[in-house]
């Protein structure tokens, strides 16, 4: 098994790295400023910062069990992009402030979209030997 | 500061023709850098300076997080990409470069008013 910070994983690291670091700065400042203004986009905010932080950490620990849990922090942010991409849109009353994943990212160059696929697809190629799914 | 954006463009070139090539960062690319990453230096301490003096109505948190989170992206991507000098590491500092784009656009926004 690669390690999962080489190669391409390096950029991927890098990446998840900013975003992590952007989407907690955003919502910690959205959160203490004025909480009571959009309560569930900021909380989604904050979700979606734990999220980045949790890939990023897997990425770098590597391993079986940093992949698993990989895994299951991309699949939730894909998830997680999807849902608030069309929340965003659906019920607007929710989302009177943006947050990094409203409009399917819109507001980050639609990354946060993208983003999880090249996630998935890396840990896709560095699927330890050992899991059970290895065909 | 245009500057920023200048020597971002030209290291957001080298960093392209490097990959088509395939060639690891030298010290060319370094010394851009380099000096981009000075700009950004003084581009923070102007910015607490101006920020301490300006009458507008500019969120000072937010700011300052900014001005201290676009003078860091180049080092760390820098210590980064230096630790796999492989294409992939390459494409790294062009990451933070575009990064470092990316938030300085934000922070001339946020001098003008914009909010979180």
């Amino acid at each position: 098994m690669r390690d999962l910070s080489a190669g391409p994983g390096r950029v991927l690291v890098f990446v998840y790295g900013v975003f992590a670091v952007a989407a907690t700065g955003r919502s910690l400042v959205q959160l203490g400023a004025d909480a009571d203004r959009a309560p569930v986009a900021y909380s989604l905010s904050l979700l979606a910062a734990v999220i980045y932080l949790v890939a990023t950490t897997c990425l770098l620990l590597g391993g079986p069990r940093a992949w698993r849990f990989a895994v299951v922090a991309c699949s939730v942010e894909l998830a997680g992009v999807v849902l608030v991409g069309v929340l965003s849109y659906v019920v607007t009353d929710w989302f009177p402030d943006k947050t990094v994943w409203s409009h399917f990212g819109q507001g980050y160059g639609f990354l946060p979209l993208v983003l999880p696929f090249f996630g998935l697809a890396w840990l896709r190629a560095t699927r330890p030997a050992s899991h059970p799914t290895d065909g | 500061m245009g500057a920023v954006l200048v020597l971002a463009a030209v290291t957001l070139l080298a960093v392209a023709v490097l990959l088509a090539r395939d060639e690891p960062a030298g010290d060319r690319e370094f010394v851009v850098m380099g000096v981009a990453e000075a700009v950004l230096l003084v581009q923070l301490v102007l910015g607490l300076v101006l920020l301490n003096g300006t009458e507008r109505d500019v969120s000072g948190v937010l700011f300052v997080s900014y001005l201290v989170g676009v003078a860091l992206a180049l080092p760390i991507g820098a210590f980064w990409s230096l630790a796999e000098r492989s294409r992939a590491g390459t494409a790294v500092l062009g990451v933070a470069t575009f990064t470092v784009v990316a938030l300085e656009l934000r922070l001339w926004a946020i001098w003008g008013g914009a909010g979180a």
